[in-house]
């Protein structure tokens, strides 16, 4: 393996892991506040048509970055509504998000655009670029390739780790949210608004999914396709888990589904001793296979917050 | 005395109070005075409505009428925020405490002061340590919340009150959960605080406890406040009776001529381990005899759970054997363990210690929890279809049998109070006539009443020739109503006795006998 190599596999590792990082993040904030968030997947995949649309219409990155967060906030807001207030099961109000979303997007991208779905490709102009495209020339391949040259959401999204982790560990609010994610009864005893911290938390999640979203539209591809998440919300909830819950471990376990999938696109047609030619299918179903190897393997036991999934009633 | 009582201003005045919850009058009327620096008992049975009046005042519900007065002044207390502003404090019998944060952390929650923890936490903990100085409650504040012992937790939520700001305590059924040592500790921190000029009021149903405390005492029942004065002017037996609105007996019943018969059961070497490799029973040995009850006492969590499911077939332990009639059971090769079914054939009840658990589903009408476990009966089912006339009209039977109220077969399982579930219960097991009957926690929140019922119950069991083991936390009970007592502490049987030489000084030293020891362990560490 030469620098270049390991610079482009670095690179294509953060770039994939980027909207997982968002999202398992989203998942940390609204989960450890005691509401189960499956719906990752639907609020990704509305904020990326969200984004699409927009920015196709508006032709300003602005506008598609606030038109994602603001459907995915709406959505958050949704499964508040039904989970927090009126104590529905999350898991239903998630799937059910979901497959809105899969429906929905798709039904509204034909009906506007015309084109199967997609949305109009996006000129460069609104598309995030690189903060520095001459990085891998002045700081050489492995350095310049793998650790610039990203555009603005991929540092964001990294930045936003240990920024979550110092919320959640360092600031009255993330202290309330994490009681009130294994002990609301608590929390409302010592006079705190259970409602308001997982509305909070929800809002929160809202907009890192919304960023995770466009990150799909604005950076990685040019327009929005229908399903184009793949699954990338599970996978992000599969890494929260995997991560027991807290977002240092989360994005290592978002970096290594990342790694997989870039390594996948590596080794398609890649001949390795013993085994020959991989089949390409299997590959590609790697990540997704590791996913469920690793939760069901090594997972250990789990930590979930002790109020997750269970609504918030006041007893008497 | 009583002039110097007088003299004290009022910390809480509740005048004509009332709560409705649908067509449930919780609170009719309900006026509370309590006196500053005094600690007020606040009595009744489960449901009479004390836990109502006191969510009433710590702002969790709004009263649809009435006034409340703190320290003299006409307050609203719309939330629990509003409530610790005005000086309150609340135990909850339910700790609020979040098991995964620090004991710190759980104090500081909700009183933070600033943004940013670590600063907060300083100040937290300088004032905390001045404050555990001058009450005597000492907690571990680095501690996290699921290790501490449930002693320490209850001085942790007395701690957060004080830390709050409270002058007024409410605690409620706070040695419900304590050993007798720990009650002690507890009882010397409120005298102290109570001299210190916190006004403290006791929810409970301990009526001992009340008379060794307390100084005023306000008796509930059915929503209305039955009875109120002084301690120093009544005894238990009229704050019993007012409870309960006529003359109980808790006292024992000494047993009928015959002393135990043939034996029935013999559990050797019983070797239990928990899923999470806790090993829960050490080499337990025990024998029960026809025409006796058995009562293990010990503070909750030191085996006797698991003691139940292993002699109920519940759960196979890892080493043991046991006798049960004619037949033997073991774990080695080409042996088994008894199952609940085959027990049931050779005439062993169980009445499990987690009613809502094990012994109901709460979802089923009374009918089909009356008939749970039994059901395959020629009584009840024939070839698989059930007869539902048939178990309607048994239990129907089993509710005027057991005083079950109200008496109606259809009611969901879960509308009854604790004790008329646990009646119910009592009722199916016993139903069978059964030679040896295992109970976990007969009366566990379970109204004084029903307790006087469900021991007269057990005690004609026992004249009748069964063979009765009662397991309960509750060192009253077990001198009520064995003839002998084994003590189980940490695993093991620390102590046989036959009940002339149980009292609760000596059953909480056996109980608490390691406590001790693990108390030295730390100090030397």
């Amino acid at each position: 393996m030469d620098e270049l190599m390991l610079g482009t596999l670095l690179a294509s590792t953060l770039r994939v892991a980027t909207p997982l990082i968002l999202c398992a993040l989203a998942g940390v904030l609204a989960e450890r506040s005691g509401v189960i968030d499956i719906g990752l997947e639907g609020k990704m995949l509305c904020a990326a048509f969200a984004a699409g649309a927009a920015g196709a219409v508006w032709g300003s990155s602005f506008v598609a970055l606030a038109a994602a967060i603001g459907v995915a906030f709406a959505l958050s807001m949704l499964h508040g509504y039904a989970c927090v207030i009126h104590r529905g099961d999350q898991v239903v109000s998630g799937m059910a998000i979901n497959i809105l979303a899969a429906g929905l997007t798709v039904v509204l991208g034909i009906a506007c655009f015309h084109q199967g779905g997609q949305t109009p490709a996006l000129p460069d102009e609104v598309r995030l670029r690189a903060l520095w495209p001459e990085a891998p020339e002045v700081l050489g391949d492995l350095i310049g390739n793998g650790l610039a040259g990203y555009n603005v959401l991929v540092y964001l999204a990294l930045a936003l780790v240990p920024g979550v982790w110092l919320l959640l560990q360092q600031t009255r609010f993330g202290l309330r949210l994490r009681a009130v994610g294994e002990n609301p009864h608590m929390v409302d005893a010592a006079g705190v608004s259970v409602h308001g911290l997982r509305f909070s938390a929800l809002a929160l999640n809202g907009l890192l999914c919304g960023l995770a979203g466009s990150y799909l539209v604005l950076a990685q591809n040019a327009a929005f396709a229908p399903h184009m998440t793949a699954g990338r919300g599970y996978m992000a909830l599969a890494a929260m888990i995997f991560g027991k819950w807290r977002p240092l471990p989360a994005l290592a376990a978002c970096l290594l589904f990342g790694f997989l999938d870039a390594l996948a696109i590596r080794l398609q047609g890649a001949v390795l001793p013993v085994i020959g030619e991989v089949p390409v299918q299997f590959i590609q179903a790697l990540p997704y296979l590791m996913t469920v190897i690793l939760l069901a393997g090594f997972m250990g036991s789990s930590q979930a917050p002790g109020a997750l999934g269970r609504p918030y009633l006041k007893e008497r | 005395m009583t002039e110097q009582v007088e003299v004290k201003p009022l910390a809480v005045r509740m005048h004509n109070i009332h709560k409705r919850f649908g067509t449930v009058q919780a609170n009719d009327a309900v006026s509370l005075s309590v006196r500053a620096a005094t600690v007020h008992a606040l009595v009744g049975e489960n449901g009479a409505g004390k836990s109502t009046l006191m969510s009433v005042l710590y702002g969790f519900y709004q009263a649809d009428e009435g006034e409340i007065e703190i320290e003299g002044r006409p307050v609203r207390i719309p939330d629990a925020h509003a409530a610790i502003a005005l000086g309150l404090g609340m135990v909850h019998q339910h700790f609020m405490l979040v098991d995964r944060l620090s004991a710190l952390d759980n104090i500081l929650l909700g009183a933070e002061q600033g943004f940013f923890l670590r600063r907060a936490q300083a100040m937290a903990r300088e004032r905390l340590l001045a404050l555990m100085q001058s009450s005597g409650l000492v907690v571990d504040l680095d501690a996290r919340v699921g290790d501490l012992s449930v002693g320490d937790r209850q001085r942790l939520e007395i701690l957060k009150a004080l830390y709050r700001g409270a002058r007024i305590l409410i605690l409620d059924e706070p040695t419900a959960v304590l050993t007798p040592a720990e009650t002690e500790q507890l009882f010397a921190v409120l005298a102290k605080l109570r001299e210190q000029g916190c006004t403290v009021i006791l929810i409970t149903h301990k009526l001992k406890e009340v008379m060794r405390l307390c100084d005023q005492v306000t008796v509930m029942r059915a929503g209305r406040v039955v009875h109120e004065c002084a301690i120093a002017e009544t005894t238990v037996e009229q704050l019993a009776e007012a409870m309960v609105g006529r003359k109980v007996s808790l006292g024992r019943s000494e047993p009928a001529e015959e002393v135990a018969g043939e034996i029935r059961l013999v559990a050797e070497g019983l070797r239990f381990t928990d899923a999470m490799g806790c090993v829960r029973l050490k080499e337990v040995s025990l024998s029960l005899r026809a025409g006796e009850i058995v009562g293990v006492a010990g503070v909750a969590g030191n085996g006797q759970s698991e003691l139940l499911a292993v002699l109920s077939g519940l759960a196979s332990p890892q080493a043991g054997r046991l006798q049960l009639g004619a037949q033997t059971f073991g774990v080695m090769p080409g042996e088994r363990w008894l199952d609940p079914r085959i027990a049931r054939q050779l005439g062993l009840a169980h009445v499990p210690e987690d009613r809502h658990a094990r012994a109901m589903v709460m979802d089923f009408p009374a009918w089909e929890s009356a008939v749970l476990g039994y059901e395959a009966l020629p009584a009840y089912s024939h070839k698989g279809w059930m007869r539902r006339a048939a178990m309607m009209a048994a239990t129907a039977a089993m509710m005027s049998r057991f005083d079950v109220r109200p008496p109606l077969p259809q009611l969901g399982s879960s509308k009854f109070s604790g004790g008329n579930q646990q009646k119910l219960v009592l009722a199916r097991e016993i139903g069978q006539n059964p030679v040896l009957l295992l109970v976990g926690q007969p009366t566990r929140g379970v109204d004084i009443g029903a307790i006087e019922f469900i021991h007269a119950r057990l005690r004609e069991l026992r004249d009748a020739g069964c063979s009765v083991l009662v397991v309960s936390s509750e060192l009253d009970e077990i001198l009520a109503l064995a003839d002998r007592v084994l003590v189980m502490n940490a695993g093991r049987i620390t102590g046989e006795l036959p009940i002339e030489a149980c009292d609760e000084k000596t059953l909480g030293m056996l109980m608490s006998e390691t406590d001790v020891a693990q108390v030295a362990e730390e100090v030397e560490a």
